[in-house]
C-alpha cells in the first residue's frame, strides 16, 4: 500500500489583477507517493510553478490561495500556523528553483547561506557541526568542499545547482520539489542532473515534485506524470502509460511535438492555437478551442479527471462514451 | 587586484575635467556676468578715476582668458585669493568655518539614513497596505518642505514653546574657546577634552539643525529604499531563502536590504550636493557659524574673492564624494570586475 | 501617400501623441485607484493656487502692503484668519497675494530651461559625436553641482529683480531637461521605425518632428511639472535669504525670512502660514507630475 506523503485536494490559486481575476490552478487533485518521483508537465503559463510555491505557501503576492487542501502526511499546510510553518519549509519539505544564479544571494559566501539554513531550524548547532554537515553533503554531491567558501558568482553553472540541491537536502527532507532545476542549464549538465538525482533518491528515500516543461528529463527519471493545461491537471499517470499511451488529445499533441532525431520527420509538429484568457476562460474544457478531437460537449462543460485505463485518469469527453474512442 | 587599481586611477581621472568645468563654471559667473564689483563695493558715484585704479589693482583689466589662466593656476597652487573686504586670505574663515558645515552635513546625513531607510524598508515589506501609502507620503510631503521653514518649526516647537533645546549657535557653554580648537568639530574636540558637560551642550546645539537637514532628505530615502526594495524582493533569491524557512524579518532586513543597500550608498553620494545646499539655508536659520553663513555674509558684503572661493570648496567636496562614493560601490559589491 | 501608410503615418503625429494622452486620461480613472487621487488632489491644488495668483483681490481681504489693516503682530483671529505682522499687514492677504510672484516665477524659469534644455538634448542626442560628448560632460558636471549654490551665485551677480531671479532659477534646470531629453532620444533613435524611416529617405527635421519629439513629450510634461515644484523651492529659498525680489512684493520665501526675527517671542503665524504654502504648492505639482507619470507610463502598474 503506498503511503500518499502529498496530497492536494480542489487547490485553487488566484491572482487579482486589474483587469480581473486570473485563475492560475483551478481545483486540482493531485497525489505524491512516498519515494517517488512525479513530474508535472505543461507549457508555460500553464501554473505549474504557482501549483509548486504554494506547496510551501510561498506564492507571490499578490498571488493568493483561494480553495482547496495541501495535505502532507494527511495535516493541511494551509491550516499551519506560522511557527510550524517556517519549520516545515527546508527541513520536511524543500524547494530547488530554476536559475542557480539568481537564486543565491548574490552578496553572501554560501557557507553562510547554509549556516543561516542550518540555524534556523537547529539553533542548537555549532558552527563547526553545521559546517562540518554541509562539507560532508557537498562531498556526496561531488563538490570539493573548499568551494563552499566562495561567491555564487565564483562558481560554474552546475556547481551552483548542485548547491542548491545542497541547501535543499541538508535538513534531510523527505520531499523536495524541483521548479525547472535543469532549464538554464547545458545537456551536458542535465544529464549529470539525471544520474545525482537517480542517486540520491536511493540514498535519501526521497520523494520528489518534478516540474518541467522538458519531457525528456521526465521520461528520464519520473515514475509518474500529471500533464496540466491552463490551470487544471488533465491527465495523470505512470511515465510509460503517459507515454506510449496517453489518452488527453493534449498529452498526444505534446509528445508529437517533441522532435525525434531517429524518425524522418520532415516538418515538426505544432499545436495551433494558444493558451485560453484565464480571466475569462472559454466554459467546459480550457483546451477545447484548440482540440483536434473536440465535440459539443466539450465546449459546454468541464470534463471531469476520471480514471479511464488502469492507474491512469484524463480528463476528456472521448472517454465517457466508449463509442467516440478512434 | 591591479585591475582594481586601474579602475581606482581611471576614476580619479575622470574627476579632473568634471571639476574643471564647475571651476570654469564658477569662473564665467562670477566673472563675466553684468554687474560691476568695483563700482558695487566703492558706491556708483565714486570717481572714475579711483574705481579704474581700484580694477588695475584686481587685475580686473586684463583680458579675460588672462584673468582665467591666473584663476586656474592659483587654484592649482590651492591659492584661493585674499579677501577684498577684509584684511584676510580666503581660505582663514574658510578653513575655520569648515569644520562646522562638516559636523553638521554628516550629523544630518546620519539622520537621514536613520530615518530613510527603515521607513523605506518597511513600506517595501508592507506594499500597498495603508501603512506603505503613509509612509509614502511622509516621503512626498517632507521633500516639498522648505528645510527652513521646518528648521523654524522645530525651534518653535522645541525651543520657543517648550524651551528644551537652544536655537543658535554651536555651543552655548561659556568654557574657554580654545577647547574647541583642536579639530575645529566641537562634539570631537570636548570628548578629546574629557569635559563631558560641554559635549552635552555641544549635542543640544547640533540636535535640532541636523534632525532638521536629516529629516528633510530623508523623504528622498524612504522612496529610494522602498523602490531598490521593491525590486530586490521580486528575487528568485528572496523567494529561495523563504523557502528554505527562514522568518519574513530575516528575509527582509538581512537579505533584502543588504542587496538593495549599494545602490542607496550611491544615492547618497549624489545627495551630498543637496544635503550641502540645505546646509547654507539650515546655517542662515540657525545662525550656525559654517561656510554657508559665511557664503551668505560674503554675498552681502560683495566679497567676491571669498564668495568664489567658498563656492569652489563646495564644488571640490562634491567631486571628491562622488568620486568617493563610487570607489566604495566597487570595494563593496563582490561581482564587480574590473 | 495613400491611405494606409497615412494611417502608419499618423500614429506618430502629434496630435495622435496629443491624442493618446486624453484617453490615457480618461481609462486611467477605472484602473488605478490611489493614484488616480493623487492626481487629482495635485491637480486641484495648483488649479486654485493659479486661481489666487491670477484673482487674488476676489479672495484677499486686504491690500497687502496695506500697514493699517490691524493692529501690530496680532495672532491669528476672526478678523485676520491668519494674524497680522510686524508692519500691521494682514498676512492672510499677503499670502495670497504672494502666491504670484512664486508662481510666476517658477513657471517663466521651467519655460526657459526647457526652451532651452530640449532642443539642446534632442540635436545632441540625435547627431551624437564629439559635440554630445562635450555638451553631455558639461551638463552631467552642472547637473551634480547644488542647484541652489549656483543658483544663488547668480542670482547674488545678477542682483535683485523678477527677470534676474527667473533667469538664476531657469539656469539650473536646464541639464534636466537636457538629460532626459537626449536619453530618449537616444532609445528612440535606435528603435526599428526610426531605421525604417531612413531607409526610405526620411530627412532628419521629419524624424525629429514625426518620430523622436511625440514621444518625448510625455516624459517632458511630468518632468515639467515636477520641474515647477523644485523651481518653487529654489525661488523661496532665494527669497528667504534675501537674494530675490526688492522688498514690497509679497513673497512667501521673504516674509518667512521677516517672521524669523519675531520667533523667540512666540509670534508662530509670521512663519508658519508663508511656509505651508510653499510646501502645499511644491506638493501640488509634485502630486500633479506623478499622477501623470503614473498614467502615461504603461510600467508603473508595478508599483
Amino acid at each position: 500500500m503506498e503511503e500518499k506523503i502529498l496530497e492536494l485536494r480542489r487547490l485553487c490559486i488566484d491572482y487579482p489583477i486589474h483587469i480581473g481575476t486570473v485563475r492560475a490552478v483551478d481545483e486540482v487533485n493531485l497525489e505524491l507517493n512516498r519515494g517517488e518521483v512525479l513530474g508535472l508537465v505543461g507549457e508555460s503559463g500553464c501554473g505549474k510553478s504557482t501549483l509548486g510555491l504554494s506547496i510551501l505557501r510561498i506564492v507571490r503576492p499578490p498571488g493568493r490561495i483561494s480553495g482547496g487542501e495541501i495535505l502532507y502526511h494527511g495535516r493541511d499546510i494551509l491550516a499551519y500556523k506560522d511557527r510550524e510553518l517556517l519549520s516545515l519549509r527546508g527541513q520536511n519539505i524543500a524547494m530547488v528553483f530554476q536559475n542557480p544564479l539568481t537564486s543565491l544571494d548574490p552578496l553572501f559566501r554560501v557557507d553562510r547561506q547554509f549556516l543561516e539554513t542550518i540555524h534556523q531550524h537547529e539553533p542548537k548547532a555549532t558552527r563547526e557541526e553545521a559546517l562540518a554537515k554541509a562539507e560532508k553533503l557537498l562531498g556526496r554531491l561531488g563538490i570539493e568542499p573548499r568551494r563552499l567558501y566562495e561567491y555564487p558568482h565564483q562558481l560554474s553553472g552546475g556547481m551552483r545547482q548542485r548547491m542548491m540541491i545542497g541547501l535543499g537536502l541538508i535538513l534531510n527532507p523527505d520531499l523536495i520539489i524541483a521548479d525547472e532545476p535543469t532549464t538554464s542549464l547545458d545537456v551536458i549538465v542535465e544529464a549529470g542532473f539525471i544520474d545525482l538525482l537517480n542517486r540520491l533518491r536511493r540514498e535519501f528515500t526521497l520523494s520528489v515534485m518534478l516540474i518541467t516543461h522538458n519531457l525528456g528529463l521526465v521520461a528520464a527519471i519520473a515514475d509518474r506524470v500529471a500533464v496540466m493545461y491552463a490551470g487544471r491537471i488533465v491527465e495523470v499517470g505512470s511515465a510509460e502509460s503517459i507515454f506510449h499511451r496517453p489518452l488527453h488529445p493534449y498529452t498526444e499533441g505534446l509528445i508529437a511535438c517533441v522532435p525525434n532525431i531517429r524518425l524522418e520527420q520532415e516538418k515538426l509538429v505544432t499545436m495551433e492555437g494558444s493558451p485560453p484568457d484565464l480571466v475569462d476562460p472559454p466554459p467546459g474544457c480550457h483546451f477545447s478551442p484548440r482540440c483536434f478531437r473536440v465535440m459539443e460537449v466539450c465546449r459546454r462543460q468541464q470534463p471531469p479527471l476520471q480514471e479511464h485505463a488502469p492507474g491512469q485518469r484524463a480528463a476528456c469527453f472521448l472517454y465517457e462514451e466508449g463509442a467516440w474512442k478512434s | 587586484m591591479k585591475n582594481l587599481l586601474r579602475y581606482l586611477i581611471t576614476r580619479v581621472l575622470l574627476t579632473v575635467p568634471m571639476l574643471l568645468i564647475l571651476l570654469t563654471l564658477v569662473f564665467v559667473v562670477l566673472r563675466v556676468m553684468p554687474g560691476d564689483p568695483v563700482s558695487a563695493m566703492l558706491g556708483a558715484h565714486a570717481p572714475e578715476r579711483v574705481i579704474e585704479q581700484k580694477k588695475e589693482e584686481l587685475g580686473l583689466n586684463r583680458p579675460i582668458l588672462a584673468q582665467y589662466l591666473s584663476y586656474l593656476s592659483q587654484l592649482a597652487r590651492f591659492d584661493l585669493g585674499d579677501s577684498m573686504i577684509f584684511k584676510q586670505r580666503v581660505s582663514q574663515p574658510i578653513v575655520e568655518k569648515l569644520p562646522a558645515t562638516l559636523e553638521l552635513t554628516l550629523v544630518g546625513m546620519f539622520f537621514t539614513l536613520l530615518i530613510g531607510i527603515p521607513l523605506g524598508a518597511f513600506a517595501a515589506s508592507r506594499r500597498r497596505s495603508s501603512r506603505d501609502f503613509a509612509i509614502r507620503l511622509y516621503g512626498n510631503v517632507v521633500y516639498c518642505m522648505p528645510v527652513y521653514w521646518m528648521g523654524l518649526m522645530l525651534q518653535l516647537v522645541f525651543g520657543v514653546w517648550l524651551d528644551w533645546l537652544p536655537i543658535s549657535g554651536r555651543t552655548g557653554s561659556r568654557a574657554m574657546p580654545s577647547l574647541f580648537e583642536r579639530t575645529g568639530f566641537y562634539v570631537l574636540d570636548t570628548l578629546l577634552a574629557g569635559d563631558l558637560a560641554a559635549c552635552g551642550d555641544v549635542l543640544l546645539h547640533l540636535f535640532l539643525p541636523s534632525l532638521t537637514l536629516g529629516i528633510v532628505l530623508s523623504g528622498i530615502f524612504v522612496r529610494l529604499t522602498r523602490a531598490n526594495m521593491l525590486d530586490v524582493l521580486k528575487s528568485d533569491f528572496i523567494l529561495a531563502t523563504r523557502a528554505r524557512g527562514l522568518p519574513e524579518r530575516l528575509v527582509v532586513y538581512r537579505h533584502a536590504l543588504k542587496n538593495a543597500f549599494i545602490p542607496i550608498l550611491t544615492m547618497l553620494g549624489l545627495q551630498f550636493a543637496i544635503l550641502l545646499a540645505g546646509a547654507i539655508l539650515t546655517e542662515s536659520t540657525f545662525s550656525w557659524p559654517g561656510m554657508g553663513r559665511l557664503l551668505l555674509e560674503r554675498i552681502y558684503l560683495r566679497d567676491y574673492p571669498t564668495i568664489q572661493g567658498v563656492i569652489v570648496v563646495f564644488a571640490v567636496f562634491v567631486s571628491l564624494v562622488s568620486l568617493l562614493v563610487d570607489l566604495i560601490y566597487a570595494a563593496v559589491d563582490p561581482r564587480i570586475k574590473y | 501617400m495613400d491611405r494606409r501608410e497615412a494611417r502608419g503615418a499618423a500614429r506618430f503625429s502629434p496630435a495622435a501623441g496629443a491624442a493618446r494622452l486624453i484617453a490615457g486620461f480618461a481609462l486611467a480613472h477605472k484602473k488605478y485607484g490611489a493614484e488616480w487621487w493623487i492626481l487629482i488632489a495635485g491637480a486641484l491644488i495648483v488649479l486654485f493656487v493659479i486661481y489666487t495668483a491670477l484673482f487674488p483681490s476676489t479672495l484677499a481681504p486686504y491690500d497687502p502692503s496695506d500697514q493699517s489693516a490691524g493692529p501690530q503682530l496680532s495672532a491669528p483671529a476672526a478678523r485676520h484668519p491668519l494674524g497680522t505682522d510686524n508692519l500691521s499687514r494682514d498676512v492672510l492677504s499677503r499670502v495670497i497675494f504672494g502666491s504670484q510672484t512664486i508662481l510666476g516665477v517658477a513657471f517663466a524659469a521651467a519655460i526657459v530651461s526647457s526652451l532651452i534644455g530640449i532642443p539642446l538634448g534632442l540635436f545632441s542626442g540625435f547627431l551624437g559625436g564629439f559635440l554630445d560628448r562635450a555638451l553631455s560632460l558639461v551638463m552631467d558636471s552642472v547637473y551634480s553641482f547644488p542647484g541652489l549654490i549656483l543658483a544663488i551665485a547668480f542670482a547674488a551677480m545678477l542682483g535683485p529683480g523678477v527677470v534676474n531671479i527667473t533667469l538664476a532659477v531657469a539656469v539650473i534646470y536646464i541639464p534636466t531637461y537636457f538629460r532626459l531629453v537626449r536619453g530618449q532620444t537616444l532609445t528612440i533613435k535606435e528603435e526599428v521605425y526610426v531605421e525604417a524611416a531612413r531607409a526610405i529617405g526620411a530627412r532628419r527635421w521629419t524624424i525629429i518632428g514625426r518620430y523622436i519629439f511625440p514621444n518625448v513629450i510625455a516624459t517632458v510634461v511630468v518632468v515639467f511639472s515636477l520641474n515647477i515644484a523644485d523651481a518653487i523651492m529654489t525661488e523661496a529659498a532665494l527669497s528667504y535669504i534675501g537674494l530675490g525680489l526688492p522688498a514690497g512684493i509679497p513673497d512667501w520665501g521673504m516674509d518667512l525670512a521677516m517672521g524669523k526675527k519675531f520667533l523667540p517671542s512666540g509670534t508662530w503665524w509670521m512663519i508658519t502660514f508663508p511656509g505651508l504654502m510653499i510646501m502645499i504648492l511644491a506638493l501640488g505639482f509634485t502630486m500633479l507630475g506623478e499622477g501623470l507619470a503614473e498614467i502615461l507610463n504603461p510600467r508603473l502598474l508595478e508599483k
